[in-house]
């Protein structure tokens, strides 16, 4: 047990230095974009040139690349002013930087976008999983039989439908047609303060992106338990003796778990850099709308943000994932 | 009555290509303790023979024919056309199995003593406890020291002897009568080998089981059996005691077999080259002999009859069959 917090607490001083790296690079990319950040920070149609200056200073865009960094990152750890006396505004740790455009810190937006992506995203991904692995078991089991089939057509559907089309069908239907759920009042609120209004505004946003990954995942986890099924330690168990059920549920699921690990583990993380499609038809306030939003605004401080968020998700992914293998392969722990 | 009694048994495989005859009518008795050996090239049907009978084929494009009764606790069963769940309670019970390769065959992410529970568990409705002192019981039998401890090791902790010396003890769980053998040491170092042979043959007495001892390695067989079936292309083509076949081969296939036993003067790989030739496909055989093509004395029976005529099983002496023109109306 002590062996594997040493080698958890190795790898996050790992993660935290790929962080900063990653930090490095975004920042150096957006320092050398052909655009005034200053000039971004009061809107498209803005030119007064009083403004702009103010800002540069205000934000430090005045400064060298490399002090705008460093002060970046004493601003995640310290929190951050900017400007000076009683117009200052401060933002706390830890600071993303300050969004002119919306008037607002950076880190307070994300901590309002963030919950909404992480619902949508786990939500979505219990979904999938529960009925891509059943399906794909089920499928690979009863193989060339009507099932099968069924299974084919509904990966087909899945694989083929775009999420948009999916989500406005299903508005179009559960909700104005067929009245099964009222309809949904826009936004957002926490499932702590209004629980079933909250599973009210998710359902349909996770059936909708479930279903596209659940029908990937039929089809995958199907042709993992097909594979593994040919491998000889599975006729062993065939020929002790052992139902299929357990030889399925057991033998052959486990062995097929870490590459349907990796995948899930991966487009979960992909999926937290925000489900835009998903999050506008249900008109969700996440974070695909925010970067959405600020991309189209050149919101610059928010893009950095929201790019170092999704890397940071990747790479702590990674590092649950290398976790989740440990704990599938005996072979991996040390 | 015989232990094991195969009749007849004829598997097809449908293939893209056309029907796969792997196994084209084969008979043979097992008797209760006795050791048949099973030798023959690579893709001559030793394996799917077996593992016809057991349900261990894949389903659906495989066409299985004959009979194979087996003499259990409850009287004489069929166990050809036998249902799913049926088959199932003979497979690791009255019938187990070893295969050739030990790391592979065995369950990288479950530990030892798991697999090993398991196996009794299926056949048995007790406490896993009971279970787990068998499983200690078993591993201390095949060699495995401190098997209490082993018991939570994972089969990459152990050397290939020492899993093969678990996959035997895990094929013992329930005290089968029948032990089929695939090939249990090829994937084994020389020296592993003659102990595995060996641990098989300790336990065989032990326990009083019929051992089916499959291999390509007539080396193996002189120490280990007591009956030989020689096999080529799905046919059985020579049948005999161990002694008889090593003094008396008469199919010319076995001679061969016999002249690339691996000898210490002579480098591992060169036996499969030792009978010049490949086997035949086994979707288009001729008429006639399936190992004519790569015989040196089929002129020696007279009107070409090697190419044209399939050769029947035929007694050559008491408890010594072959199946060869040669011998023919020569039998005493
Ligand atoms: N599922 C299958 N479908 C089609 N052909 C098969 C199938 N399984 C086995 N065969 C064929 O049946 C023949 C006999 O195979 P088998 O495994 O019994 O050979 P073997 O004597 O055990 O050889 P080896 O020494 O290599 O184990 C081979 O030609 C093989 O290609
Ligand atoms: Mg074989």
């Amino acid at each position: 047990m002590s062996g594997l917090l040493a080698y958890v607490s190795r790898r996050l001083a790992v993660t935290f230095l790929i962080l900063l790296a990653v930090s490095f690079a975004v920042y150096l990319i957006f320092a050398f974009l052909p655009f005034d950040p200053a000039t971004l920070t009061c809107g498209k149609n803005c030119n007064d040139p009083g403004i702009i200056e103010a800002n540069r200073i205000r934000l430090g865009y005045d400064k060298p690349f490399y002090e705008q960094y460093w002060v970046f990152i004493v601003g995640l750890f310290a929190g951050r002013n900017y400007g000076e006396g009683a117009a200052a505004i401060h933002c706390a740790a830890p600071s993303f930087g300050y969004s002119f455009q919306q008037h607002a810190c950076v880190t307070d937006l994300i901590g309002e976008a963030l919950p909404v992506t992480l619902a949508l995203a786990i939500g979505a991904l219990v979904l999938w999983l529960i009925l891509g692995i059943g399906l794909g078991v089920l499928s690979a089991r009863f193989r060339g039989r009507v099932l099968d089939t069924a299974s084919t057509i509904f990966v087909l559907i899945g694989t083929s439908l775009p999420t948009f089309l999916t989500g406005l069908m299903l508005i179009i239907f559960v909700v104005i047609k067929w009245h099964l759920l009222p309809f949904p009042a826009g936004g957002y609120s926490s499932p702590f303060e209004d629980f079933p209004g909250w599973l009210n505004t998710m359902i349909l946003p996770w059936i909708t992106l479930a279903f596209a990954y659940a029908a990937l995942y039929t089809r995958f986890v199907r042709s993992q338990v097909i594979e593994t099924s040919t491998e000889d330690y599975i006729r062993t168990a065939r020929a002790k003796g052992l139902s299929e059920g357990l030889i399925l549920g057991k033998h052959t699921l486990r062995a097929a778990l870490a590459p349907i690990a990796t995948m899930a583990g991966l487009d979960f993380a992909g999926l937290m850099g925000g489900a835009i499609l998903t999050e506008a038809v249900f008109n969700l306030p996440g974070l695909g709308r925010l970067s959405l939003g600020a991309v189209l605004d050149y919101d610059l401080p928010i893009i950095v943000a929201t790019t170092l968020l999704a890397a940071a998700i990747v790479v702590i992914m990674n590092l649950v994932l290398d976790l989740v293998y440990a704990f599938i392969d005996p072979r991996v722990r040390v | 009555m015989s232990l094991l009694s195969v009749h007849d048994l004829r598997v097809e495989f449908a293939t893209p290509d056309g029907i796969v005859k792997a196994v084209d009518g084969i008979s043979f008795d097992v008797e209760r303790g006795e050791t048949l050996a099973i030798v023959g090239e690579s893709g001559s049907g030793k394996s799917v023979s077996n593992l016809a009978y057991m349900g261990l084929l894949p389903k659906g494009k495989t066409k299985i024919t004959g009979s194979v009764t087996l003499e259990t606790d409850n009287g004489p069963v069929e166990l050809i056309g036998m249902e799913p769940e049926d088959i199932r309670k003979i497979r690791g019970k009255d019938i187990a199995m070893i295969f050739q390769d030990p790391m592979s065959a065995l369950h990288p992410f479950y530990s030892i003593g798991d697999q090993l529970v398991e196996a009794h568990q299926a056949h048995n409705k007790v406490e896993k406890s009971v279970s787990q002192e068998r499983a200690i019981e078993l591993l201390t039998l095949v060699g495995v020291a401190d098997a209490k401890e082993r018991l939570r090791a994972y089969p990459h902790q152990f050397s290939g002897g020492m899993r093969q010396r678990v996959m035997i003890a895990m094929a013992l769980m329930n005290n089968p009568s029948v032990l089929i053998a695939d090939e249990p040491t090829t994937a084994l170092d020389v020296t592993v080998q003659a102990q595995i042979l060996k641990l098989i043959a300790d336990l065989q007495k032990k326990f009083k089981m019929a051992v089916i001892l499959i291999t390509h390695d007539l080396g193996v067989v002189a120490g280990a059996a007591d009956r030989v079936n020689v096999m080529y292309a799905g046919k059985l083509v020579e049948s005999a005691s161990v002694d008889e076949l090593y003094a008396k081969p008469k199919m010319p296939y076995t001679v061969g077999l016999l002249g690339s036993v691996p000898r210490m003067d002579r480098p591992h790989e060169d036996r499969l080259t030792a009978i010049p030739g490949q086997p035949p496909s086994l979707m288009k055989l001729s008429g006639g002999c399936a190992f004519a093509p790569r015989c040196t004395r089929k002129s020696e029976v007279p009107g070409n009859k090697c190419e044209t005529t399939s050769p029947e099983l035929i007694q050559i002496s008491t408890g010594h069959y072959s199946r060869c023109h040669l011998y023919e109306g020569k039998t005493k």
